[in-house]
């Protein structure tokens, strides 16, 4: 903080006070992450009691110095189920992701550069379909089909994300193949599976990673409703959205159990895309120098 | 005109194969799932004699080719199977629902819609404070999820105001819905309006306008604004997504009839007609809505027509 007062005036001077003007807002970003990779390594270092600490004598007690966010229907602490279920909605979130881009990648890469016809047009048919499953529904069709449980969660999500990154690699590698570089090694005789991997993959990769990184809130929020839906993790497995459907039956008597886990969802969901906005600005010049 | 009419047909021809993508996809999805889904939907204490039964009640012991074949021209027929629980045509079912359905998702666009229009007018170009705040609003309602931003509302409003109903019809009860689904929306309208704004601010129209003596909310209410309105368009399959797919969670969030909580009724319950039948709709929905959206724009839009062309 003290950081960025004294940064400010000196830049104030200068026309682009704006980059420099929201970093509080990006080191705040970084800070939650920071919790959240320790919430998700080591929990207990955040939480004093456990996740299924059952005490139903403290049932519904509103938030307190013992328990800062009160206790659910078990009298199990809240705050601390949402320290250790960060590390389910996280695993989720990134899970779903990398098994998203990573075949998003080859097959986007493949359908640009390959140099088949058909496995181009296959791949793009692929993603045409898959991307006009609306929204969460996919996701959904595919998590009734395979059942409950952590790991068909993060398969069904990645089904969902995976048209995007098809076409994100797609377009970045059909601008990367006519790039000098390539067309250099193509002439000097490299074979094409080593100029797909020694030079395509790597130009392909930065803006795919931006996107992966900003993916990460959706999925993470696409996991959530999908165990707000009951296709999660089985209880007593602590899991943001499967506490909030849990708090559905209680609003009236313990607002608490609701607001909370949402809070914390919420909040990892927008540092992520503030995290994820400034890579892009960064990896794509500032904010208004392409408009 | 032929090469306009060679874009339309090419443009439908796609719109068809994807819809037939889709159906199989669904199908596939069903039938080469690990399990076996006649044991998950009897559960493990069924008799083998009984799981058999079922098992050619529903055709499941059939060749995989004769299934798809079977299940394709049903569906060429608007079939779209029975429902294992409640034992009624799935498009009966559907077409019972859709109607609530599309009234939740009309309230929460137009709803979103207004509000990202009223506030892109009063804070475009504005001093960077107010385009702070505005910013800082958008982050927050694209960042929240819908089944949050419902239940705080609900809290707020029907447990701890009670202003509005829990749960029901009518207009009353559509309210919190409608503000939930709204919500998911609002931050992205708002922020491609905000932009499109912006830019439409700087340009020779608005400068002659204001010259002509035309008042600063009239030169943005109408000049700007319809100006902005036009990438927000191609923003109609997002939402399209977000309406049929926020719909599910709202409508069992606040208990509301819809095929949202058809659908969610039937993951529970593994009653996969319903589940696949929804999806396939939904599908057909969003890719009829692109469709209609494209081939509007590519009309409307006298720059496209020579691309398209080419």
């Amino acid at each position: 903080m003290t950081d960025n007062t004294a940064a400010a005036p000196r830049l104030e001077s200068t026309t682009s006070g704006w980059s420099t003007r929201i970093r509080p807002g990006i080191a705040l970003a970084w800070l939650v992450l920071a919790l959240i990779a320790v919430a998700v390594l080591w929990p207990a270092l955040l939480a004093s009691h456990t996740s299924d600490e059952v005490d139903v004598v403290h049932a519904f007690s509103p938030p307190s110095a013992d328990h800062l966010l009160g206790t659910d229907r078990l009298g199990r602490d809240v705050y601390a189920r949402i320290v250790y279920g960060a590390r389910i909605s996280v695993t989720v979130g990134v899970g779903a992701m990398l098994l998203g881009l990573i075949p998003g990648a080859v097959l986007g890469v493949l359908a640009a550069a390959g140099g088949s016809r058909i496995v181009s047009r296959a791949v793009m048919l692929v993603a045409d379909i898959l991307i006009a499953f609306p929204g969460i529904l996919l996701a959904l069709l595919i998590a009734a089909v395979l059942g409950a449980g952590t790991v068909n969660m993060m398969l069904a999500i990645a089904f969902s994300t995976l048209p995007g990154f098809i076409r994100l690699a797609r377009a970045q590698a059909l601008v990367v193949r006519e790039s000098d570089y390539v067309r250099i090694a193509t002439t000097l005789g490299t074979r094409r599976a080593a100029v797909l991997v020694r030079h395509v993959f790597p130009n392909v990769l930065p803006p795919l990673l931006v996107m992966a990184t900003v993916s990460i809130g959706t999925t993470i929020i696409a996991g959530s409703a999908l165990g707000f839906l009951g296709l999660g993790p089985q209880a007593p497995t602590p899991e943001w959205g499967a506490m909030l459907a849990e708090s559905r039956d209680f609003l009236d008597v313990a607002w608490w159990t609701a607001v909370f886990p949402g809070l914390a969802l919420t909040l990892t969901v927008i540092a992520i895309s503030v995290v994820g906005r400034d890579a892009r600005h960064r990896i794509e010049g500032s904010p208004h120098a392409g408009r | 005109m032929t090469g306009k009419a060679r874009w339309l047909a090419a443009r439908l021809g796609n719109a068809v194969v994807v819809v037939f993508g889709v159906a199989t996809a669904s199908f596939l999805a069903v039938h080469l799932a690990p399990g076996d889904p006649v044991r998950t939907l009897l559960g493990p204490q069924a008799l083998t004699g009984t799981v058999e039964q079922v098992r050619h009640e529903l055709g499941y012991d059939q060749p995989l080719l004769t299934q798809y074949l079977r299940f394709l021209g049903s569906l060429l027929h608007g079939d779209l199977g029975t429902s294992y629980q409640l034992q009624e045509p799935v498009s009966r079912l559907i077409l019972s629902q859709i109607g609530s359905t599309a009234q939740l998702a009309v309230a929460g666009f137009v709803l979103a819609m207004a509000v990202a229009v009223g506030l892109a007018i009063a804070t475009s170009g504005r001093r960077p404070f107010w385009r702070r705040v505005s910013s800082l609003f958008e982050l927050i309602a694209t960042a929240s999820p819908t089944f949050w931003t419902g239940i705080v509302l609900l809290t707020i409003f029907s447990f701890h105001l009670n202003l509005f109903p829990a749960a029901g019809a009518g207009l009353r009860g559509l309210v919190l819905p409608a503000v939930t689904l709204a919500l998911s929306l609002v931050g992205v309208f708002t922020q491609m309006l905000r932009q499109g704004m912006e830019q439409a601010l700087d340009q020779p129209f608005t400068l002659s306008a204001r010259a002509r003596g035309v008042g600063e909310t009239s030169v943005r209410a109408t000049h700007a604004l319809r100006h902005a309105l036009i990438p927000v368009v191609t923003l109609s399959g997002w939402v399209v997504g977000n309406l049929l797919g926020g719909a599910v969670v709202v409508e069992t969030l606040f208990t509301r009839q819809g095929i949202g909580q058809i659908m969610a009724a039937a993951i529970a319950s593994r009653d996969l007609p319903v589940v696949t039948g929804v999806t396939i709709v939904s599908a057909v929905i969003f890719i009829v809505v692109n469709l209609v959206v494209d081939v509007v724009y590519h009309l409307v839009d006298p720059r496209l027509r020579t691309e398209g062309r080419a």
